[in-house]
């Protein structure tokens, strides 16, 4: 809504910066909070050797499983390491997979949409049916496989889950490129004699990006819980790797005695995830606002 | 109407085909040495080439892929490492398992986030809309493990109420064990009166059941919502409520049969989800169905089962969807004259 406002009204009675982040922040509470909560993690990652107060791998035997105290926020875990340092370093790992397997997807769907959807027929045909055996895998199972071929590992399951997940981006670019294809302004370069490459690179990619953008900024919340999942069953990061999945599965043989193992792990994927998400939501509000903020 | 669903069978052969062709590139062409994977262990180098030859490895591609191809649709997935049975009888012993979880679980998601979806969206913008959404964003972000974790440390660890893991207790599985009839526990146990073992059963599969159910739950109510609330902004809708129509009757009677297209979709992807959320869970639980199978086969280098589990869950999720397609046609009379 606010929008459309500023369009119609010229610039200068345009009101005061002050007032129009005021209005942005309060039509956008949820995205704002997101943000908020999404610089915490990302300064902790950014930061993490600088604001742990212990090395994130130190053993320390006599400091074993302690609960929650002033010295160790979070606990130590059964190898007297401190979880609070290790959750801080974990962010690390599950930012950085989360975003790699989200431009690795689009790195592979969307040349393969935007060549799909420019060209159409038999191309679009044949790419789409190739897609579509990839959905025909319940989510999360074709990564466990591809991991399960490829051996464990942190490149490997960042890998399995951007190949699972590429023809979601595939499809949605393709959508956004037939929209484009049928405009004037390609006819013309058509006419103009301009390459096909440089058509779909120049003039048929950049008006096509924002669904890509949207459905990215929503996908990456999954795609760290994905990578969470993995490593919780022991096909993604592994040990010395800190990882919060992983340290959610270390945790199990004593969580039930000793919950904060546990704890601290689970509460930094739920948080990211949660903020990750809120960002996703309101960005898809803010680019796409035909969307509706209910959809 | 023949023609699409001719089209539709058509089009799985095809899905079919490629999903035999992903494994058989994940099991032959993907790892640097199929033969070792498929012996497990430290096979010696007589055994590995024994091995590449049973497997055809030493053939073209090509002829390897027809050979795959052949084996599978005759349901020939090799024999466990593990127990050294043919996979085929392993997944047999475990669909029963995984069927029963995934079938309890998309009962109580229905029954629940369907009457919670509708209520959001016929009473907008009110207090319980606005914390039906809000459990909505909050539950996509819950990791599956965690959320099984919180239940086992409640209801196990603090309460004591519900067993651990398993699918039965071992005791009453000696003393009184539950004759197969359908292989799913809970119903056999009723069949057969055996009233000790049906308690057992349903403790253990509780838990399971309760993480699924609040994993999809959120998906759920969000679609249902959304599709109800673009019913109910309908003509005919306006038209009841104008002739003095029940609210009731108009809710339930008229609004909520449009959205039976939409929640069909629904119930094919939550199944989908179902299937993949289940192989976490599973492996959890220590619930012995495939994807608990699939993991564990995964864990202890048995690669002829995990990729027999991969097929057949994969394969469960195609027959679920084509099962949802075929059901458009029964649900809305106007796609049969297409």
């Amino acid at each position: 809504m606010s929008e459309t406002m500023e369009h119609d009204q010229p610039s200068e009675s345009r009101a005061p910066f002050r007032l129009r982040a005021g209005a942005f922040i309060t039509d956008n509470r949820l995205f704002v909070v997101g943000c908020l909560i999404f610089s915490v993690v990302l300064i902790a990652a950014i930061f993490a050797p600088f604001i742990t107060p212990y090395s994130p791998s130190k053993i320390v035997m006599s400091e074993r499983l302690l609960a929650p105290n002033w010295e160790h926020w979070a606990g130590t875990d059964r190898f007297g390491r401190d979880i609070m340092s290790r959750v801080v370093f974990g962010a690390r790992t599950s930012l950085a997979v989360g975003l790699s397997v989200m431009l690795l997807a689009i790195v592979i769907g969307g040349p393969i949409g935007l060549i799909s959807g420019y060209f159409g027929g038999w191309v679009d045909t044949i790419l789409m049916r190739i897609s579509d055996v990839f959905l025909a895998f319940p989510p999360l199972l074709l990564p466990i496989a591809i991991t399960a071929a490829l051996g464990p590992g942190l490149w490997n399951a960042m890998f399995a889950l951007a190949v699972s997940w590429f023809p979601w981006y595939a499809r949605i670019m393709r959508g956004a490129v037939m929209r484009i294809r049928k405009e004037l302004f390609i006819d013309a370069a058509k006419t103009m004699g301009v390459s096909h490459m440089v058509i779909m690179v120049r003039h048929v990619l950049p008006n096509s990006m924002t669904p890509t953008i949207v459905q990215g900024s929503m996908d990456f919340g999954y795609a760290i819980l994905a990578a969470a999942s993995l490593s919780f069953i022991g096909l993604g990061v592994r040990p010395p790797g800190i990882e919060w999945g992983l340290m959610a599965a270390t945790s199990r043989v004593q969580f039930l005695s000793h919950y904060w193992t546990a704890l601290a792990p689970g509460i930094a994927i739920f948080t990211t995830v949660l903020a990750v998400n809120l960002i996703g939501d309101g960005l898809r509000d803010i680019l796409d606002p035909k969307h509706g903020e209910d959809s | 109407m023949l023609k699409y669903v001719a089209l539709r069978l058509v089009l799985l052969i095809f899905i079919v085909f490629g999903v035999a062709s992903i494994t058989f590139v994940l099991s032959r062409v993907l790892p640097s040495s199929p033969a070792e994977l498929m012996l497990g262990g430290r096979p010696t180098v007589e055994q590995v080439a024994a091995a590449r030859q049973e497997l055809g490895l030493d053939l073209p591609l090509v002829s390897q892929y027809f050979a795959y191809i052949r084996e599978i649709f005759s349901g020939d997935f090799g024999d466990s490492l593990r127990t050294g049975e043919p996979v085929l009888a392993e997944i047999g012993k475990r669909i029963g398992a995984t069927f029963e979880l995934t079938t309890l679980s998309i009962i109580f998601v229905l029954l629940i986030g369907i009457p919670l979806g509708v209520l959001s969206a016929v009473r907008q913008n009110t207090a319980l809309d606005n914390s039906t959404r809000a459990i909505a964003v909050v539950g996509v972000a819950i990791p599956s493990f965690i959320l099984a974790m919180v239940l086992q440390l409640v209801f196990n660890g603090m309460l004591g109420w519900l067993p651990l893991q398993g699918r039965l207790d071992r005791l009453i599985s000696l003393d009184n064990p539950i004759e197969t009839v359908t292989g799913l526990f809970l119903v056999d146990s009723l069949l057969t009166g055996n009233w000790s073992a049906f308690q057992s059963a349903l403790a253990h599969i509780t838990l399971p059941v309760l993480t699924l159910t609040i994993l999809l739950l959120a998906m759920v109510v969000r679609i249902t919502r959304n599709s109800m609330v673009e019913v109910l902004k309908d003509d005919y809708i306006r038209t009841a409520f104008a002739y003095g129509l029940p609210k009731k009757s108009i809710y339930y009677r008229h609004a909520l049969k449009a959205t039976l297209i939409p929640m069909l979709t629904i119930v094919g992807l939550t199944y989908g989800n179902l299937l993949g959320g289940a192989v976490v869970v599973e492996y959890i639980f220590d619930w012995p169905g495939l994807g608990g199978l699939l993991v564990f086969s995964i864990i202890e280098n048995d690669y002829p089962a995990s990729i027999g589990a991969t097929l057949f869950l994969a394969a469960i999720y195609l027959l679920i969807n084509l099962i949802v397609d075929l059901l458009y046609f029964v649900v809305d009379p106007r796609l049969r004259s297409v």
